[in-house]
């Protein structure tokens, strides 16, 4: 692990340690789930695992919108821009993602004009810089990224630009949580909530975890002290036998969210009736599709998309990871046939998935054998 | 393999994850959903689409994801902001993700 006093305020972590430690009884075994693929890449990046009692285990959620894309989706964007006329923009994230042939990166190699974008909004300038072209942006991402997609469109609509379409991947985090918690070999104990997706949607839509499932949520900050914080809000819910949505990052988050985001999205966007997650299955209304008011921009509406659904390999054991079954290390083909450079599962695809995070910090450091001292 | 690829995921962190503070420098006076944002000492223009309920001002600091300023912050939550980019060894992404934005401003122009 990293020693504590390389972190802020060493002497407040050490404090907040000791009180989990207080707090946490001995007797008892929990599971604390966080949902953000940011939370997981840092509570590995921190070490805070080694920080923790032995009872505290962390459950990596389904928070990495790269991780939870079918392969399907792959294929379908990348066969639309087959097309010569076609531009494929896409965050650098998607890059390396692979589809059944090849990632955008390799289809790039092959003559595709792919593109990196690090906003939505360079997209149109794409568009109005290349007008004999059609520039398609593959949009992905939580709440925290679909409002700027969703503005992107509505610009795109006020300016009438006509060469430009979003193929939507929008992603939405309340019903993967409420699948993972529907599903019967899922045992959680509480949940350490997205920071970042909560500016968009507010502490407000986790309440229903609290009511229905009777499962407290702090919703954290990123930074070792805002983690083991939420963890100690978690635990004194849990010892008083409560259940309520604490907003530990209030500093970024508020309660309300952020409603002209919301405004925005509710304008461009509808729920989908179902949308399939790698790794989770079919979830009902967990996903967006852009509202037919948009149809001229949706890719999926203008073009003929074939539809395609890849089945992950059955050895891959993603959901059993995903829903804290199994540990990154226990799926059959951890580190093995798939790694990082030449990933097999959803949960490897993306630093921010949980095997990735677990092969890049765990397992080199296992491997080259360093580190390690704690009093 | 041309260098804007190979470094896109170079980093640990996911761009699409990352919130990036930064001052607003000025407010473009025939677009007030475009502003100057300078993000140590990197300056690009960030929409600010998304705050039409907050609108921040020349000298506020605000959060940036992907080009949009998503939420208004205080200056001590911004150094904060930074200092936890750098901790999660995602500083140097971030710097790099402004620095994208605006295509007129990035060699991305035509494949190498």
């Amino acid at each position: 692990m990293r020693f504590v006093d390389e972190f802020r305020e060493p002497k407040l972590i050490t404090r907040t340690v000791d009180e989990i430690r207080r707090l946490a009884d001995p007797n008892r075994h929990y599971r604390f789930m966080e949902v953000c693929g940011g939370h997981t890449h840092a509570i590995y990046r921190f070490g805070l695992k080694d920080l923790l009692p032995d009872n505290i285990e962390l459950i990596h959620g389904p928070g990495c919108p790269v991780c939870v894309l079918p392969m399907g989706r792959i294929d379908d964007g990348l066969s639309l821009a087959q097309n010569p006329d076609v531009i494929f923009a896409a965050f650098g994230d998607m890059m390396r993602v692979p589809g059944t042939n090849g990632s955008p990166l390799e289809h790039k190699a092959r003559g595709m004009d792919v593109r990196i974008v690090y906003s939505p909004a360079d997209t149109l300038k794409l568009a109005r810089s290349n007008p004999v072209k059609h520039v398609m942006f593959f949009a992905i991402g939580f709440e925290t990224t679909a409002p700027s997609t969703a503005l992107t469109l509505m610009r795109a609509k006020a300016e009438g630009i006509k060469n430009f379409s979003v193929f939507c991947n929008h992603v939405t985090i309340i019903p993967a949580i409420r699948a993972i918690l529907d599903s019967p070999d899922m045992r959680l104990d509480a949940f350490i909530g997205p920071g970042h997706v909560s500016t968009v949607i507010g502490c407000r839509p986790y309440q229903w975890i609290v009511k229905d499932e009777h499962k407290p949520i702090a919703v954290s900050g990123f930074e070792p002290l805002d983690m083991l914080e939420s963890i100690v809000m978690l635990l004194r819910q849990l010892k008083n036998g409560e259940a309520k949505v604490e907003n530990q990052y209030k500093r970024v988050v508020p309660w309300e969210g952020n409603r002209a985001a919301l405004r925005v999205m509710a304008e461009v966007f509808q729920l989908r009736p179902y949308f399939e997650w790698r790794g989770l299955g079919f979830i009902s209304q967990s996903a967006l599709r852009i509202r037919d008011t948009f149809a001229e921009w949706d890719a999926e509406q203008r073009f003929d998309v074939p539809g395609v659904r890849v089945t992950d390999p059955k050895a891959a054991q993603c959901g059993e990871v995903l829903k804290g079954v199994l540990k990154p290390h226990q799926c059959k083909l951890f580190g093995r046939e798939c790694r990082p450079e030449h990933p097999i599962g959803a949960l490897m695809v993306s630093s921010e998935g949980s095997c990735a995070a677990y092969y890049n910090y765990e397992h080199r450091k296992a491997a080259a054998n360093v580190l390690t001292q704690t009093a | 393999m041309n260098d804007e690829n190979e470094s896109a995921e170079s980093f640990g962190g996911c761009h699409m994850c990352l919130a990036i503070p930064g001052k607003i420098i000025e407010i473009s006076p025939d677009n007030p959903d475009s502003a100057l944002v300078d993000v140590v000492t990197v300056r690009r223009r960030v929409d600010l689409g998304l705050l039409q309920d907050e609108r921040p001002q020349p000298g506020d600091w605000v959060l940036i994801h992907v080009g949009f300023a998503m939420s208004k912050i205080s200056e001590q939550d911004a150094n904060d902001q930074m200092q936890t980019l750098r901790m999660l060894g995602e500083a140097e992404a971030a710097i790099q993700e402004v620095q994208g934005y605006g295509l007129e401003d990035t060699k991305d122009s035509e494949p190498n």
